[in-house]
């Protein structure tokens, strides 16, 4: 009787030793690629926080871009994140809207679901194909900052979308149902009601939209992304150069890779300062606004 | 009151013009693709401006394009190695030793059993007597596919095989993915169900910087680090190869396996939970037998859902795995993927041209790959919440 009890206890131990085992290894899977994260970022910003500087930002590049600095590059992401978000925005915002509020569920329903994961699953190198041949040469824009941001709007737009129903679903029953109520059509308690209710989660979404249109490359190659350019556009129908192709540009298909490394660090670092940014404010947007809740 | 239900019924149908945008840039996207895409079936795998003569005492019949390739590297040099041909030897010319066109004309005549490629029009102005042109086969979905050779600039006819594109690609995704889908896994359950609430929510937003970090910075670092790293370790020649692809990938895929993992993990029952731990077994046993099988459709959803996230990554694979489009021999060569090849070559191809055509076949394929990989994820996240 006793062996059995001490058997058992046995048995346990080594359970719950097992157990301690295994979950020191998943903490240590954690930190391992949380240290792969930490080894990427060490790298760029230790390599990269000497070349920034105010000329680095502000200056055009020179002697075949392994001097000066990224100036060109900055306005041509700051156009296209611009012009992609004043398409993407509004349509995708809409959308949301009607997905939550107004679809009745059925057939249409599905169909749009379907549409928007499946467009959010395309490859970005096929939403380059499409922007190429639809808007560059169909539609006759050229390569431009026109045709750039609108691919690039097409390549946000489902997560607007996603965002903007999670936004409009929190939004209380018994509100919307106080406004109808007292009489207001259901337009009316949507804008004045849902809408800035569900505003700042609808910002949320468009901001680590601008964060996504930053970083993109591949959209661009062939749609708007001009390799250099001794000045600024000045119409929308100009291609540009754009942070993202400038990195990928100077980092391998440059005459002097190794001259421009220092340069291909500080864009690199400029780029991941700006999704940062992006994602640092989406967050403390989230948390104030579960707060509110 | 008139007025408000018109002003309803206008915002309603605004409303829905605009949710109807991404079925609409779907239906957009299939049409222009597969317009240009499906082009190249009408095509021949040779410019526009040349031909394949032959000598008329040749009995073949057809060559194709990859005939016509192994009689140009010497290859196959009789012609009794093809349908349809007799015991001589090939006598194969090119313009460039003779100059010019016309003269290679004459030279065909003279030479029994000899064969060229002709430019388009001198051919069809020029005195044709005692020549033949060789018809060679459009591309078809076979050849296509099946072809294990990818030189679409190559003289005298271009070879359109996306095979080893494909393999690439899915030696690269499967690596990847191989990697990416233990340790997704362990970190999906470390954050849902050991560590602590308060860590785990600490954690989160750092795992969501690594899918906010763009791919083109993944490239760069892979270049600059992983590429000389691994070069070192295997001591290879060039350190551009597949499994720096891999590497790169399996981390880049591994935000989107946590995260929908997590999701599935912690959306199983309590009373699971409850009930396994009120039996006596440990909280290991209880996540290993009890909860991670009850999420067990979430986690392949994440899993699937990364390869569709892997196999589309383009400039990560175009800036570290080297670009050389041959079949895959290890992970230790350089290889080109399927959206590789299209951004390295877009840019050069001649639009409407077959090269561009073949570009955009290579579009299709990546599409069809990822709204199936879109399909079975909808399907599983379907079963999993009528559960």
């Amino acid at each position: 009787m006793e062996n059995n009890l001490s058997l058992s206890k046995g048995k346990i131990n080594s359970r719950k030793i097992a157990e301690r085992v295994i979950f020191i290894f998943l903490r240590l899977v954690a930190v391992f690629v949380l240290g792969i994260l930490g080894i990427i970022l060490y790298f760029i910003f230790s390599e990269g926080f000497s070349v920034l500087s105010i000329g680095f930002l502000t200056e055009m590049p020179k002697e075949g871009m392994t001097e000066g600095g990224i100036f060109p590059a900055i306005v041509g992401t700051g156009y296209l994140v611009f012009f992609s978000m004043l398409f993407a925005l509004p349509v995708g915002v809409c959308a949301g809207i009607y997905l939550q509020d107004y679809a009745k569920q059925g057939f249409l329903v599905k169909l749009i679901r379907l549409a928007t994961n499946n467009l959010a699953g395309v490859p970005s190198i096929v939403f380059g194909l499409f922007g190429m041949a639809f808007f560059v040469h169909f539609l006759g824009f050229g390569a431009s900052v026109l045709a750039g941001s609108l691919t690039l709007s097409l390549v946000v737009l489902p997560v607007i979308i996603r965002t903007t129903e999670e936004a409009v679903k929190t939004v209380p029953r018994e509100i919307r149902e106080a406004s109808l109520a007292l009489g207001a059509t259901k337009w009316q308690t949507t804008y004045k009601i849902v809408l800035p209710y569900a505003f700042s989660g609808i910002l949320t979404g468009s901001i680590l939209s601008v964060g996504r249109v930053a970083g993109e490359t591949a959209p661009i190659l062939f749609t708007c992304a001009a390799y250099f350019l001794p000045r600024l556009p000045n119409s929308i129908f100009n291609e540009v150069m754009a942070l993202p192709y400038h990195l990928y540009v100077i980092s391998t298909s440059g005459t002097q890779i190794e001259k421009s490394r220092p340069l291909a660090y500080g864009t690199a670092l400029v780029i991941l300062m700006i999704v940062a940014l992006t994602n640092l404010i989406a967050v403390i947007l989230r948390n104030k606004f579960k707060i509110k809740q | 009151m008139n007025r408000k239900k018109i002003q309803e019924i206008l915002v309603k149908n605004i409303l829905l013009v605009a949710a109807l945008s991404t079925s609409l840039a779907i239906g957009l996207i299939v049409f222009f693709l597969f317009q240009q895409g499906l082009g190249i079936f009408n095509e021949y795998p040779l410019e526009s401006e040349s031909v394949i003569v032959v000598n008329e005492n040749v009995s073949v019949k057809e060559l194709s394009a990859f005939e016509i390739k192994e009689i140009n590297d010497k290859i196959k040099t009789n012609w009794n190695e093809f349908e349809g041909g007799t015991n001589e030897p090939i006598r194969f010319f090119t313009d460039d030793k003779i100059g010019d066109d016309e003269m290679l004309m004459d030279v065909l005549r003279e030479n029994p059993y000899s064969i060229a490629s002709v430019d388009a029009d001198e051919w069809k102005e020029g005195d044709k007597t005692g020549l033949r042109e060789i018809p060679v086969p459009k591309n078809s979905l076979t050849s296509l596919l099946t072809g294990k050779f990818w030189f679409p600039t190559a003289e005298p006819v271009m070879q359109l095989g996306i095979l080893p594109l494909l393999l690439a690609s899915f030696l690269i995704t499967f690596g990847a993915i191989l990697f990416a889908t233990p340790i997704g896994v362990a970190i999906a359950v470390y954050l849902s169900e050991v560590a602590n609430p308060k860590i785990s929510k600490l954690l989160k937003p750092l795992f969501e910087i690594l899918a906010g970090i763009p791919s083109v910075v993944f490239g760069f670092f892979g270049l600059v680090v992983v590429v000389p790293f691994v070069q070192k370790l295997f001591e290879l020649p060039v350190g551009e190869t597949a499994l720096v692809g891999i590497l790169i990938l399996s981390v880049v895929s591994l935000p989107t396996i946590i995260s929908v993992s997590e999701d599935a993990l912690s959306s199983v029952p309590h009373s699971y939970r409850e009930a396994s731990l009120s039996l006596g077994a440990t909280k290991w046993e209880t996540i290993y037998r009890v909860v991670v099988p009850s999420a067990f459709s979430g986690i392949t959803t994440g899993v699937v859902l990364g390869i569709g996230r892997v196999i589309g990554e383009t400039m990560i694979v175009l800036m570290v795995t080297g670009n050389a489009a041959v079949i895959p021999e290890g992970v230790l060569h350089p290889v080109r993927t399927l959206t590789a090849t299209i951004a390295a070559e877009l840019g050069e191809a001649p639009f409407g041209g077959v090269h561009f055509q073949a570009l955009f076949f290579i579009g299709c394929v990546l599409f069809l790959i990822t709204l199936v990989i879109n399909l079975i994820a909808d399907y599983l996240i379907s079963k999993h919440t009528q559960r």
